[in-house]
């Protein structure tokens, strides 16, 4: 299968994922931006440093780390035509998303029953926004790389499909990155 | 219109690349946690937390990503997204006021 090239020998898919990823730094530049603009003004507790679990993310963020790796590992398998390794790396990051959400949906219950909520202070209001927003990207990846799982086991998945991989790919990866940042500016940088 | 094949495989790194990496990305998240608990850095726990943080974002992009190994434009294109994004933190953190350039008089 092949498919046009935009002018800068990049096909068209592939360059309107970079585009949109690009339109996604400023999407979550502008959340972080919010977010610091009102660190440590508000007036009401929980704080940060008191409702924070270091650990836990520690342990979310090495999940979701591994999930690339296990992402690039599923490209590798599907460019090689071996589509039982394509099948094992997929899937890897379906479990490995899955954990870092599961991970994500225990700490929101457990800052709910502490006090924080979405109107609690200002602190609430900016961390779920912006913590919920990635949450939600890393939903949509999942169920992206689940419909990836269902062509791979109908034998759909051959080198002919790679680019629809890489796109996957290039938008789970952005995922990732844009925690990396998270995991510092919201939860080691106090 | 050019036509061009869908596989790009061969300008891809190795697996054992992707392994490194991912070790390489596994020991600078254990560096950052223990930077966050170790007192005596607290005074530059920003900048070191910072530089580890581009570290891991940068290993990402050019390895997973295959910025290394792609055309230019799509290094380009991220840069300028987050170029402009870098913008937004600082002009909203200076309209607020969380982030100061000079001492107030």
């Amino acid at each position: 299968m092949s498919t046009h090239a935009t002018t800068f020998g990049v096909p068209h898919r592939k360059m309107a994922m970079w585009v949109f990823i690009g339109s996604e730094c400023m999407f979550f530049g502008s959340l972080i931006a919010t977010y610091l603009s009102y660190e440590g003004k508000s007036v009401v507790g929980p704080t940060p440093a008191e409702i924070l679990n270091i650990p836990l993310t520690s342990v979310s963020t090495f999940v979701l780390l591994m999930s690339s790796l296990s992402m690039v590992l599923a490209l590798d398998a599907v460019q090689r035509r071996q589509n039982g390794q394509a099948k094992l790396w997929i899937g890897g990051v379906i479990v490995l998303g899955g954990l870092f959400l599961a991970g994500q949906v225990y700490e929101f219950s457990h800052f709910y029953e502490e006090g924080l909520t979405l109107q609690q202070n200002l602190f609430g209001s900016t961390f779920f926004v912006l913590t919920g927003f990635h949450g939600a990207h890393v939903t949509v990846g999942v169920i992206w790389m689940a419909t990836l799982l269902v062509m791979a086991f109908r034998g759909q998945l051959g080198p002919e499909r790679s680019l629809d991989v890489e796109v996957a790919g290039l938008y789970w990866h952005f995922v990732d990155v844009v925690w990396i940042v998270i995991f510092t500016v919201v939860y080691l940088i106090q | 219109m050019n036509e061009i094949a869908e596989h790009h495989g061969g300008a891809h790194a190795s697996r054992s690349t992707y392994w490194l990496v991912a070790l390489i990305l596994a020991i600078i998240t254990l560096l950052e946690v223990a930077v966050f608990y170790i007192p005596f850095l607290r005074a530059a726990i920003a900048p070191i937390l910072l530089v580890l943080s581009a570290t891991k974002f940068a290993l990402v992009a050019m390895f997973f990503m295959h910025l290394r190994y792609d055309r230019p434009i799509l290094t380009a294109i991220l840069s300028t997204g987050l170029v402009v994004a870098a913008a937004i933190i600082l002009a909203l953190m200076l309209l607020f006021g969380a982030l100061r350039l000079m001492a107030p008089a």
